[in-house]
């Protein structure tokens, strides 16, 4: 049966996530299609229409499409599913929010965050902050599933020739109305594509000090997260935080600064191809999943990074 | 106004899980028990609208064994007028945990029910969004604040991209994050009041649910180990490291 993606989409922009979800629901069967609930509908269909693999797009419409919110994307998502053995959505806060709500809408138990596709009903997901995998096989009848993004590879994007048809209609219920939204400005990539993360946590000691980890960033392109312990205490902003409970990243290089490497921080970054970390306490927990490590002051380590570059 | 909490029992956040040698699950005998973080956020929320007059009485819901009755006594511990203990020895999925909840909320209307925004065993992140469905009520998801207004609250959410505010009308479901408040320590006098406050028993059959898990643990496998690291000993060796063996740089 045919696989249905329920895209997270930024106009024009695909993000990774959405790609990663593709490839992940061209495992489980060829015939994908991608459902689009985008208020800048038109661009949105037309970028995810040249998703190669992809067999054809639904592009719903409607008032309803503003603020993205999931009271009213439900009811379109569901009407969508009709006659679709899966749906996927890619698992940062967006599928989060939305995915749950049309499994219950359903009757379905939707299996969250999956790593691994086994068969059509049997999939891994990491559980207890990924200290643990479990393999899970689904009994529904329709399978719900939001994907980790780190785990596949993107699909390609631009090359596909999917066609475009008109989908559901999104109707605004005034239970819940969208207010505002405040997103972090940063010429950086974004942690979650990024193929270079420096992360700073409590030994950073303030905001200022990030700066540090700033100027090694432009050095290397690369995009700077933080522990929960820095963005409880303010230094940065809470899309900074890497982990159990924040973003799953897993680029090519992570570099730790002053974090200690709490499992909750781990599960967010321990599958980077490549793990550096620096802390003055040889001791830390940090070092166990860390490749190469420098034991000493951060702030005399990272200028010496950024001298040597 | 009456607000909902819901309770999990889950392994301490502290605790290094070890999966059991079979397969099967992870080691839980012998193994510290708390509530989860994200309850103590909801609790604490729920504690502090009574505080300050908003709420009038607050009530917390713990499904799964008997053991559950602990994490219900420390919520009242923190201030919680009230518990109900759903009983059920298999720790239910999401969808019937919402779908019990559903049943409680029939039962006691509140206008405001508080969940943790992801249960840390099982990380599903479900449970509140599924509660909202069964409902019909608008979702206040991974709270960093809340202002309640006229008959509607105000959530400030963290998203992936930095942070949202929607207004939703009450009664809704209001999912928390870590940002939204730092939970007390119960006090002393708190414990010991707790000790005389009611817990209701309740079965999943008083609702009318079925349990019965969708889904099926094939297996519980431990996650391939790194392999060991090295310690190098100035900044250079590592950016050599990373430029010439590696090839990242
Ligand atoms: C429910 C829950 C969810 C959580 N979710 C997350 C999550 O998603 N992500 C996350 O990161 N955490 C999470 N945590 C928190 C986690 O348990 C840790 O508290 C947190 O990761 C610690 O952050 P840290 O390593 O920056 O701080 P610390 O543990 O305080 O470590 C600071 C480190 O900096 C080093 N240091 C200090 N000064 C210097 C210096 N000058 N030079 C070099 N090194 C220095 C110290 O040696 C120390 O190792 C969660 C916790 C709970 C309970
Ligand atoms: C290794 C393993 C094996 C398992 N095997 C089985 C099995 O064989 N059969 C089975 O049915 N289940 C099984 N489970 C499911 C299980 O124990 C979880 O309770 C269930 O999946 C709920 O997911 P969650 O708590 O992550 O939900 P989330 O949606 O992450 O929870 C969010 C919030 O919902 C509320 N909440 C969730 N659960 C409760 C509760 N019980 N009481 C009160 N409030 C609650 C809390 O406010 C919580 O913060 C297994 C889990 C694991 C990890």
């Amino acid at each position: 049966m045919a696989v249905l993606v329920i895209a997270e989409t930024d106009g024009a922009n695909l993000p990774r996530g959405t790609l990663a979800t593709v490839t992940a629901a061209l495992a489980l069967d060829s015939e994908v299609d991608v459902l689009v609930l985008d208020e800048n509908a038109d661009a949105a269909a037309a970028a995810a229409s040249g998703i190669v693999g992809v067999r054809s797009v639904i592009k719903a419409g409607g008032p309803g499409l503003a603020g993205g919110l999931a009271e009213n994307l439900t009811p379109a998502v569901v009407e969508a599913a009709a006659g679709y053995g899966h749906l996927l959505a890619p698992a940062g806060t967006w599928g989060k929010n939305l995915m749950p709500r049309v499994a219950a809408s359903m009757d379905v138990q939707q299996i969250s965050d999956i790593t691994e596709v086994i068969d059509a009903e049997t999939f891994v997901r990491p559980i207890y902050a990924g200290n643990a995998l479990a393999t899970v096989r689904s009994r529904d009848p329709v399978k719900i599933i939001t994907v980790r993004g780190t785990a596949f590879a993107v699909a390609e994007a631009p090359g596909g020739s999917a066609s475009v048809t008109d989908g559901p209609e999104v109707a605004a219920h005034d239970s819940a109305r969208f207010v505002s939204r405040e997103l972090s400005q940063s010429d950086r990539p974004e942690l979650a594509g990024a193929r270079i993360v420096i992360s700073g946590g409590r030994g950073m000691g303030s905001g200022e000090n990030f700066e540090l980890l700033d100027r090694l960033a432009d050095k290397l392109g690369a995009a700077v997260g933080a522990s929960r312990a820095a963005v409880d205490a303010g230094y940065v902003p809470n899309d900074f935080q890497v982990g159990q409970t924040g973003k799953v990243v897993a680029p090519e290089l992570y570099i730790a600064v002053g974090i200690s490497g709490a499992i909750q921080h781990l599960a967010g970054m321990k599958d980077s191809k490549v793990i550096v970390a620096i802390n003055k306490d040889q001791e830390a927990p940090i070092f166990q999943v860390a490749d190469y490590g420098l034991v000493g002051d951060l702030f005399k380590i990272v200028p010496e990074i950024v001298d040597a570059l | 106004m009456k607000i909902l909490v819901a309770v999990k029992r889950v392994i301490d956040f502290n605790v290094r899980v070890r999966v059991l040698p079979d397969g099967s699950g992870v080691e839980t005998d012998n193994v510290k028990m708390s509530m989860n973080p994200f309850d103590e956020i909801a609790v604490e929320e729920a504690i502090r609208l009574k505080e300050a007059g908003t709420a009038a009485e607050v009530v917390a819901v713990s499904i799964g064994p008997a053991r559950c009755q602990e994490t219900i006594r420390t919520a009242l511990a923190f201030g919680c007028d009230r518990g109900i203990h759903v009983e059920t020895d298999q720790p239910p999925e999401p969808l019937a945990v919402a779908k019990l909840l559903a049943g409680v909320v029939a039962v006691e209307n509140p206008s405001l029910v508080i969940l943790g925004k992801q249960a840390i065993d099982d990380d599903s992140n479900q449970t509140g969004q599924m509660l909202a469905a069964l409902l019909g009520w608008p979702q206040g998801t991974f709270a960093s604040e809340l202002v309640i207004g006229d008959g509607a609250f105000d959530v400030t959410r963290e998203i992936d991209g930095g942070l949202e505010t929607i207004s939703i009308n009450a009664p809704a479901v209001v999912t928390t994050d870590l940002r939204l408040n730092e939970p007390r320590y119960p006090s002393l006098p708190g414990i010991m009041k707790a000790k005389r406050k009611p817990i209701e028993a309740r079965t999943p059959a008083d609702y009318g649910v079925d349990v019965a898990p969708r889904l099926e643990t094939v297996s519980v496998a431990e996650p391939p180990p790194r392999p060991p690291g090295r310690m190098l000993d100035s900044a250079a060796e590592l950016v050599h490291i990373l430029r010439e063996e590696k090839g990242i740089l």
